[in-house]
């Protein structure tokens, strides 16, 4: 993956983010967010990896994965100020995201719910013969719930081409990890289905990137599949909201300051050329602009709009 | 000579001519390839269309309704398969929170052609996780129809027109409905839904039924007919979207409604169709009636259960009475439906 890609992409996300944080307070943004920063080289570095065909489901943290597939970002903020010319027109907001064109094939805010639906798409991709695979992200709070289990299983025994992705940001809202379980080792319990399973420390996009090309071609060139991931990165914010938590005293301040010292955008920041970077980040920050202008100026769905698309 | 089948073998036939039609049709649920065949109504499918298009699944109703959604994003057109209702209990989360809300809080951009089959039990003790009837749950959500047919007929119509739609559809069946034969073409033909139908016409009361009890209450139909009393039987067919107009029309006739519902009374569908028709007619007029399970968990011993359902005798009486409050009421077919004599178990 190119440094300078790599740098864009996950700066790109980051200056959303930060925008969406800023904007947040005056009330401009009516519903919740979850913002991703921190967890950006995992979305960065698998989407990478993918081409414009492959497929990803998320979860309610999506803006990260939304924007590294490649969704439109003029949409996306129209879609947080709930406006007609959102990507869901106004209906979904930031926890269902979609993008069809970009195969960002939805987030849902019930937790693990849409793994089942990147593995039925999968069954169908390879039911149709296509060359193309899915790629399933969800926290490590998904993987306590049962339908986890059962989509590893029915993957596992269809062959389905598709990656799970696991984000294990250490906490369930304000629940660690490490208290929920009586065995904290994740990757043991997914070899038992009989799948590849490998943890990735450090919010090391790059290592994750280099891992999901190599599966992706073992799905493609030689059936294999399903393989699963579970990638190691930190949440900088409160779990729902634009700012920080540490005051709850449900995490330390500190363990924070070292995973912001892991940031990758930190090294990356100095090895950059200046003058690239300059021109990266102006570019970044007129498409943010674009984009937020474009929200503000969007109108809000008409009231008949309510009763469209029940159904298709 | 028209040609008569009973309502399993319409819908094996339903399944077998969309699958040669559409190659994106597949069927899924536990025992769909095995040697019984879901009653016979999945019967062959497999070696006709392989392992890829028709295949067991593990146990897994959360998980499997999950990956039928996500097979229908990806451009199938799945049918899921559950032997019984009550096993869609584990299902909610993908149906209610997902198969239904998937169109709208997409705003419009997928959609979900998803056909759900679920069959309720009765008789042979089938008990209280075997026979419950929850149509109405699914019927308050908004995005997800629900479709009930109660005649071979409408069965393969109603399933082909189910995995024609492009949204989800919850196809009820009724294990003794399955051994009811009627008129069914051999060709392949959609019945539209959130169209009722009118089994028998009459003047003085209309009897809305749904399910098997549209088997009881067309007894109890011809019983009143002996006994001179015009009973008009409605089966709405689909439950949501719900033809008010077809009921309205006929209590402009009758003035009298009795619903009798394969299902609970309280907060169901019986009560939807009474309410509906209340704001319909604000001047009042109407006289209205309900029938369906007893407030009770169904039991399993035979004496029991009996109690427990309507039968063909009280819909009668009850009927009889809405019109000649106070006369004797015509005596009612004593035995039990032939369908529930003949049914044997294990299942």
């Amino acid at each position: 993956m190119d440094r300078s890609v790599y740098y864009r992409q996950m700066r790109r996300i980051r200056r959303v983010e930060e925008e969406i944080a800023r904007i947040y307070p005056s009330d401009k943004i009516m519903s919740p967010v979850h913002l991703s920063i921190g967890q950006e080289p995992i979305s960065v570095g698998v989407c990478q990896a993918l081409d414009a065909n492959d497929v990803v489901f998320g979860t309610y943290r999506s803006h990260s994965l939304y924007l590294a597939k490649g969704g439109d970002l003029r949409e996306m903020m129209a879609e947080l100020y709930g406006k007609a010319t959102g990507c869901a027109r106004g209906k979904g907001g930031s926890m269902h995201l979609i993008d069809v064109k970009h195969n960002v094939m939805g987030a849902s805010a019930v937790v693990a719910t849409t793994i089942p639906h990147a593995v039925g798409y999968a069954y169908a991709l390879k039911l149709r013969k296509s060359p193309h695979i899915v790629v399933s992200f969800f926290g490590e709070g998904a993987t306590e719930e049962g339908v986890f289990y059962e989509s590893l299983q029915f993957a596992a025994l269809k062959k389905a081409p598709i990656i799970f992705v696991c984000e294990n940001n250490l906490y369930a809202i304000h629940s660690a990890w490490a208290d929920r379980h009586a065995h904290i080792h994740l990757c043991d319990r997914v070899h038992g289905f009989g799948i590849p399973a490998q943890r990735i420390e450090d919010n090391d996009g790059e290592e994750l990137h280099a891992e999901i090309v190599k599966a992706r071609r073992a799905i493609l060139e030689q059936g294999g599949g399903p393989f699963f991931f579970e990638a190691m990165t930190y949440r900088w914010n409160e779990h729902v909201g634009p700012g920080t938590d540490w005051h709850l005293g449900y995490r330390d301040e500190t363990e924070f300051e070292a995973w912001r010292g892991k940031d990758p955008l930190i090294a990356l920041s100095r090895e950059l050329d200046p003058g690239l970077k300059a021109r990266l980040d102006a570019e970044i920050e007129e498409e943010i602009q674009d984009a937020i202008a474009y929200a503000e100026a969007s109108p809000f769905p008409a009231p008949s709009e309510l009763y469209a698309e029940v159904f298709a | 000579m028209e040609r008569v089948i009973k309502c399993s073998e319409a819908i094996r036939e339903a399944l077998d001519q969309e699958m040669e039609l559409d190659e994106r049709v597949i069927v899924m649920g536990q025992g769909v390839d095995d040697a019984k065949g879901m009653w016979g109504t999945t019967l062959g499918l497999q070696k006709k269309y392989g392992a890829g298009r028709v295949f067991d699944t593990p146990l897994a109703e959360d998980g499997m309704t999950g990956v039928a959604i996500g097979a229908a994003l990806g451009g199938l057109r799945p049918v899921h398969t559950h032997i019984r209702m009550d096993f869609l209990v584990l299902a909610m989360n993908q149906l209610v929170n997902i198969a239904a809300k998937s169109r709208y809080m997409y705003g419009g951009s997928v959609k979900v052609p998803l056909v759900v089959r679920a069959v309720i039990g009765r008789s042979w003790g089938q008990g209280a996780q075997h026979s419950q009837a929850l149509h109405a749950w699914f019927a308050h959500i908004p995005g997800i129809k629900v479709v009930m047919p109660a005649t071979a007929y409408d069965a393969k119509g109603c399933l082909i027109q189910a995995i024609r739609d492009d949204n989800p559809v919850l196809f009820v069946e009724h294990r003794l409905v399955h051994q009811a034969g009627s008129h069914v073409p051999s060709e392949p033909y959609a019945v539209p839904l959130g169209r009722a139908r009118i089994l028998v016409p009459g003047s003085q009361l209309t009897i809305v039924a749904t399910g098997h009890m549209v088997m009881e209450s067309m007894r109890a139909q011809a019983t009143l007919e002996k006994a001179g009393l015009s009973i008009e039987v409605i089966d709405p067919v689909t439950i949501s979207p719900l033809d008010t107009a077809t009921i309205f029309a006929s209590l402009e006739k009758t003035g009298r409604l009795l619903v009798v519902d394969n299902a609970w009374l309280s907060c169901g569908f019986s009560a939807e169709i009474i309410a509906r028709a209340v704001e319909h007619f604000p001047g009042g007029g109407i006289q209205y009636a309900r029938m369906g399970f007893a407030p009770v968990t169904c039991p399993t011993t035979k004496v029991l259960e009996k109690e427990f359902y309507p039968d063909a005798r009280r819909i009668a009486a009850r009927a009889a009475e809405m019109i000649q409050p106070g006369l004797p009421t015509p005596v009612g077919p004593q035995e039990e439906a032939p369908e529930i004599t003949r049914f044997k178990g294990p299942f």
